[in-house]
This record gives structure tokens, C-alpha cells and sequence, in this order.
């Protein structure tokens, strides 16, 4: 770690801050138990994905103009979203002011606590004696690796998983269709409601035949679009997002 | 034919409305995706395989001119009549230009995705000649006066009771026998007669090889050889990027398209084609059909690269529960969400929409093209022609104020955090997002915004 304490800007996505805060807080918490200081910029709206994946370019350089110069004075900017990491981090316009810079400076969570901390150990010990089947995020997956996707040939590797490992007595599954998508998709889950509800039903009943207490993942917005469904079917099992957990707050 | 008209959504809603039947669809095509899986795997130099042969392509795109003259020289040398089209109209004219010249009455017709795209079948039956497709699932949807549902497995949409019911009454099979190999056996016995009776025999081109000018076509049936070499007369169509370099290059695709296809290491029959058979003739017809502007298109040139697989279409998440007659283009899926867009953004606007960006099929796609991408660069060539679905473009434009105004931002949060609890049940489960079957979100008492002032903000 640097002599000077590294400044982290807290980046949280919109849909988190007005509609699971105590995911913001999770993560906040999680950050500042490792001894960092954390900021959050308050002038922060959306990343603009809404408005690139519905092909509004010009709305969505705008917004990444907004966030390069938000965010330009800290160390590192850090979100409990693999999506939302995504679009800032691969899809905006490479031209941005201050992007260039910037880019590499973002993180999604577990990307940061294991690439930038390289964390052996959780800042408190976390015992959840549960079974939790994780739920691969697409962007995350795909975009940010964080997993090995199903269709590539290649070594088989999980960030979700080694973090997790960290957990005392946690049992990790996943679904027999490990990484097919829930069916949100952003403007998606309205747009097509149908195709959506039914990906999400299908996604469920998979981590459900897992055993599985908990569905767990680092995106928001996949968890509330089941939990949406889960709440719809009075099911038990439950969604959590992987901050959760590390910080302890879903053991208690 | 197919219905160009469908709005994805909408058609998706009706599909699902049969649950076990869109669930048993979405089983049996993942089913081939898990066959791709497993016989991908046992090629340890796969993704080498996939970045080859994207750079094949990449290659043999970008010198596109210079291959297919080579290609044309090298057939003609070899005996072949090549002709060109610059359009699906173009194209059928040619082909009825030589089948009427030999007087053609019935024509057999090996798959081919080109000449549902250019809407053969119909230019040639209103001329009087008879058309037989002659792969199986293609025979299926000709005598259901359907479209194929998709590019590899034409009938994949039907369960075998329904094609024993069509069989029976197109074909006399016994009713209530839907047992898959006496249907199989009844549609065989009945093309035999025609490939015999056939007077010209049309297939598609999987890999056009410039080196030799011989065109490769690979099926699992057989059936584009018999309609090759039994009618005197050959009619191979192909678009125009369907050209690799040399021989060589073959094998790295032929490796790649039966195991991203059906999950096979190769098809059943990879035959090539160089001359006529000795007495007939053999004539290639090189189409372009808006091809040429694609390849023009630096954020779509990519698609171009397809070797028409399918697997993109087997991965997909919302194909597989949606099938492909809720697209309005003849080629479904992702593959077909770009290629129909780029040929007329407003009518296929669509099928732009109906991806929730997952990625699934840049990673299964033999060439690397990058799928996903391109339908979300398709969805800014909608929101400029003001092809989005009604409403949509206000509601875009009104986020994009509000992102430069973080207190109306936070007020638009808090208003409805405020009435989202207070909605009549009624109201609620009418909103688009909890109608067919999930509950909005629950409300929080506050925004982090407002905790972070309460909890952490320095004075």
C-alpha cells in the first residue's frame, strides 16, 4: 500500500443509490473497513447506459464526459456493479477529456478488493454457513472476465468464487447453465417484458435446483429483477449481492 | 413466406403464451448449444481455430474485389458459367433466365439461405416451375407454406407429432406414426422421385474457393449432391462473401462449422464443386444484394464474416424463447438482428431491441464477430431514423436531460419512491415491468444520497 492512503471515489449506479442503498452502504462500509478513504462525489447521476444501449451516442458521450470530470481527482473509482463498470470502463468514447487517464482507474468491487488490495483475508472474519449459488452477471462475465464464459475454450477461473473462498463455512454451486443470462438487459426487462420474465423464471428455477439458499452476485440490477420474480413467486430462496456478505452484514 | 412485418415483443408475448411448448424449445435448442460445447472442447486449439479463421475472413474482406475476380477466372476456366447479380431481383431473373432456357419444369433445391433471402421459390413457382427443397427440415416448412425458424434446423419450431400430421396428409404416412425414422424414411422415398424427376438441380455455397474456383457445399443429407449430379443442369448460388483465398484455408473452416453448427466434428458430406458433370452444365450465380454497402459500414462490415452456423442463434437466450418467427428478417437471431437492420433499419428496427446485450454469441461465434455490439450500434441507426418502438425516443431524451441535473435527478428518484408503495394493486401489476410475472422493486426509505448526507458527509 502507498504512504499516503489512496483516495477512492465511490461510484454508485443509479438504480443502487435510489433503489438498494444498503448495497451502497455495504460496499462503502467493506471499502472503509480496509482502512481507505472513500468519497462520494455527490453531483453523480447515471453512467449513461441506458442511453448508449438505446443508441442515444450523443447523450451517452455527454454522460461520460460528466463522469470523466467527476471523478478525475481520485485514485480510483470503485462500484458494487460489473454492468455499470462495464459501460464506464469499455464503452465510452476513448476521446473523452480526461477519460484516458481515468480508464484504468475503474473498478468494480471485487475487481478492486482482489487486482488493487490483493486481499488474503476479509477485514473481519465473515462466518455465513449457507449454500450460495452465484449468479455470473453478463457484463461482468464477459466484459470484465470475471468469470470463465461458457462458451470459451479456455481454463476455467471465478473471481466471485476465489473472493467468496474467504467466507467461513460457505457452501459455493452455480446452476446447471452457469452463466446464461436472467433476462434483465436494462431498457430490456420493459421493453420485452415477456422474454425477460421468462429468462428470469428459468434462471431461477436453475440456481433453485442448486439447493441453494442464496442467489449471489456483483450486479445489482440482475438481483433485483429476480428478486422481483422470487418476491412475485413467494419462494425462499433469497438474492444477495456479494457485498453482503464480505462485509458480514447478510450473516448476522 | 416470411412475415416482415412482426414486431419482436410482441411476437416473443405470443410465443410465450404456450409455456410448455416455449420451454421445450428452449430445451431442445440448448441442447445443440451443449453439443457445441462438448465438441469444441475436445479441440484443445479452438479459440486459435476462431481467431484464424476471423483473420481469414478479415483478410479475404478487405481484398474482397481481387478474390472473387480470381474465383471467376479460375471457374470459367474451369467450364463455369459465373453471372452476377446485384440484387435479389437480379438474381432470380438469372436463375429463371437458365432455367428457362433448358426448358425447366421442376426444380430440386438444396438449402440455402440465399434464396429465401432473395424469395426464389415464389418468383419461380409463379413462372410455372416447380420448386423442391430438398433437406429435410426445408421439405417441412415448403409443404407448411412456412419460412424456415432457423438458418440450420429449418423446422426446429416443430415437435414430431406435428410433422407426422403434416406427413400424413401431405405424404399418406399411416396416422398417429410420428416415429422420427418411418417419417424420415416417408420423405426420402418421396424426394427420390424427384431428384430423379428433377430437371435442374440449385444449391446454396457454404466456401467459394478462389484458388480453384470450386464451390464447397456441406449437408448432412447428401441431398445437394443428388441434386447436382443426377439433373444434367447445376445452379449454385452464393453471396458474395462467401469467397476464402485458397484451398488451404477450407479445413479451418469445415473444422469450425459442424462443431458450431449441430455439435458434430464435421457435416455427413463436404462435397466440392468444380465443373459440370460430364454432358451437363454448371453455372454460378455471385450475388450481392446489399452485401457490398455492409462491408462499406465501418461498425457492421464485421457481420459479413458469418459462415452461417446457427450457433449464435442456439445460444441465445431470447431466441431460444422466441423463436424465429418473432423476427421480422429471414435470418433470426443475433446474426440476423444485424444483417436485417443494416438492410432497412425501419422495418427490422425490432429485432435490434430484442437482446439484452449478455454477449453470449460474440463468444460462441466461430468468427469472432462481435454480435451484441453490433445490435447495440444497429440501436443508434434506430434512435436517428426515429425507428425506435412508440414513446421510447421522449422517454430517452428526457433521461439524457436529467443526467446533467443531479437534484432533478434525485427528485425524479424520491417521487417514486414515494408512490411506487402507495399504488393501487391494480395499477402496479398494469406497469410494463410487473405485468407478466415480477414485482417491482421494493422502496426504500431513502436514497444513498440522502444517507451518505446524514451518515458521512464532511461539513
Amino acid at each position: 500500500m502507498p504512504c499516503e492512503p489512496m483516495k477512492i471515489g465511490l461510484f454508485i449506479p443509479c438504480h443502487v443509490n435510489a433503489l438498494t442503498p444498503h448495497i451502497a452502504i455495504a460496499t462503502l462500509e467493506l471499502l472503509e473497513a480496509y482502512g481507505l478513504d472513500v468519497d462520494y462525489p455527490m453531483a453523480q447521476t447515471c453512467c449513461g447506459q441506458p442511453l448508449f444501449n438505446n443508441g442515444d451516442l450523443k447523450g451517452a458521450a455527454a454522460a461520460a464526459h460528466r463522469f470523466s470530470q467527476l471523478f478525475a481527482g481520485y485514485d480510483y473509482v470503485v462500484a458494487p456493479s460489473s454492468s455499470c463498470v462495464s459501460h464506464t470502463a469499455c464503452h465510452y468514447p476513448p476521446h473523452t477529456p480526461g477519460y484516458a487517464a481515468l480508464q484504468p482507474r475503474i473498478y468494480e468491487i471485487v475487481e478492486f478488493l482482489q487486482d488493487v488490495l490483493n486481499v488474503s483475508a476479509l477485514p473481519k472474519p465473515v462466518y455465513f454457513p449457507h449454500k450460495v449459488s452465484i449468479h455470473q452477471s453478463c457484463h461482468g462475465l464477459r466484459q470484465r472476465n470475471h468469470a470463465t464464459a461458457s462458451e470459451l475454450m479456455l481454463p476455467y477461473q471465478s473471481r466471485l468464487e476465489r473472493i467468496l473462498a474467504l467466507v467461513d463455512g460457505i457452501t459455493l454451486t452455480q446452476p446447471q447453465r452457469r452463466d446464461e443470462c436472467c433476462g434483465f438487459g436494462g431498457t430490456f426487462c420493459v421493453d420485452e417484458a415477456d422474454v425477460s420474465v421468462a429468462m428470469g423464471q428459468d434462471r431461477i428455477a436453475g440456481h433453485a435446483a442448486t439447493g441453494a439458499e442464496f442467489i449471489v452476485g456483483a450486479e445489482a440490477s440482475c438481483l433485483m429483477h429476480m428478486g422481483g420474480i422470487l418476491r412475485h413467486q413467494h419462494g425462499t430462496l433469497r438474492t444477495l449481492h456479494i457485498v453482503e456478505i464480505l462485509n458480514g452484514k447478510a450473516a448476522a | 413466406m416470411k412475415d416482415d412485418s412482426v414486431n419482436h415483443a410482441r411476437a416473443a408475448r405470443d410465443f410465450l403464451q404456450d409455456h410448455a411448448h416455449a420451454s421445450w424449445h428452449d430445451s431442445a435448442i440448448w441442447w445443440v448449444r451443449h453439443k457445441r460445447d462438448v465438441q469444441a472442447a475436445q479441440l484443445p486449439e479452438w479459440e486459435g481455430l476462431r481467431e484464424l479463421a476471423r483473420q481469414i475472413k478479415a483478410h479475404t474482406l478487405s481484398h474482397l474485389d481481387v478474390y472473387l475476380q480470381e474465383f471467376e477466372a479460375k471457374a470459367r476456366a474451369n467450364g463455369v458459367m459465373v453471372h452476377w447479380a446485384a440484387d435479389a431481383a437480379e438474381h432470380n431473373r438469372i436463375v429463371h433466365g437458365i432455367l428457362a432456357a433448358h426448358s425447366v419444369k421442376k426444380l430440386v433445391k438444396s438449402k440455402s439461405m440465399l434464396t429465401e433471402e432473395c424469395g426464389l421459390n415464389p418468383y419461380l413457382e409463379t413462372r410455372g416451375i416447380e420448386v423442391i427443397d430438398t433437406d429435410l427440415g426445408e421439405r417441412i416448412v415448403q409443404l407448411r407454406h412456412e419460412a424456415p425458424s432457423h438458418i440450420v434446423m429449418p423446422a426446429i419450431h416443430l415437435k414430431k407429432e406435428q410433422i407426422g400430421e403434416l406427413f400424413q396428409r401431405e405424404l399418406g404416412t399411416a396416422a398417429g406414426n410420428n416415429d422420427p425414422t418411418y417419417l424420415t424414411h416417408a420423405a426420402r422415398t418421396n424426394l427420390r422421385e424427384h431428384f430423379l424427376s428433377a430437371d435442374a438441380g440449385l444449391t446454396g455455397v457454404n466456401f467459394a474457393i478462389a484458388e480453384t474456383g470450386a464451390v464447397v457445399v456441406c449437408t448432412n443429407e447428401g441431398n445437394a449432391d443428388l441434386g447436382a449430379a443426377l439433373p444434367p443442369l447445376h445452379i449454385a448460388s452464393m453471396g458474395l462473401e462467401k469467397v476464402i483465398p485458397k484451398l488451404e484455408h477450407l479445413s479451418v473452416f469445415t473444422r469450425l462449422l459442424a462443431r458450431s453448427a449441430i455439435g458434430s466434428p464435421t457435416t455427413t458430406y463436404t462435397s466440392h464443386f468444380e465443373r459440370a458433370r460430364p454432358g451437363g452444365e454448371m453455372h454460378i450465380v455471385i450475388v450481392d444484394n446489399g452485401r457490398s454497402d455492409i462491408l462499406g459500414r465501418a461498425d457492421f462490415y464485421e457481420s459479413l464474416r458469418c459462415i452461417r452456423c446457427g450457433a449464435c442463434m442456439n445460444t441465445c437466450p431470447v431466441y431460444r424463447r422466441s423463436s424465429g418467427f418473432s423476427y421480422s428478417y429471414i435470418i433470426p437471431g443475433p446474426i440476423g438482428s444485424t444483417l436485417g437492420p443494416s438492410r432497412d433499419i425501419k422495418k427490422h428496427a425490432s429485432m435490434a431491441f430484442a437482446c439484452t446485450t449478455c454477449g453470449s454469441c460474440n463468444n460462441v461465434c466461430p468468427v469472432k464477430i462481435p454480435l451484441a455490439d453490433q445490435l447495440v450500434a444497429q440501436r443508434a441507426r434506430a434512435f436517428d431514423a426515429g425507428a425506435m418502438a412508440k414513446g421510447k425516443k421522449g422517454g430517452v431524451l428526457a433521461l439524457r436531460t436529467l443526467l446533467g441535473h443531479p437534484k432533478l435527478f434525485e427528485l425524479a428518484g424520491g417521487a417514486m419512491r414515494k408512490i411506487v408503495p402507495i399504488l393501487p394493486e391494480r395499477l402496479n401489476s398494469a406497469i410494463p415491468y410487473s405485468r407478466p410475472g415480477r414485482e417491482l422493486p421494493t422502496m426504500p426509505a431513502q436514497s444513498f444520497k440522502q444517507w451518505w448526507q446524514q451518515n458521512r458527509k464532511k461539513p
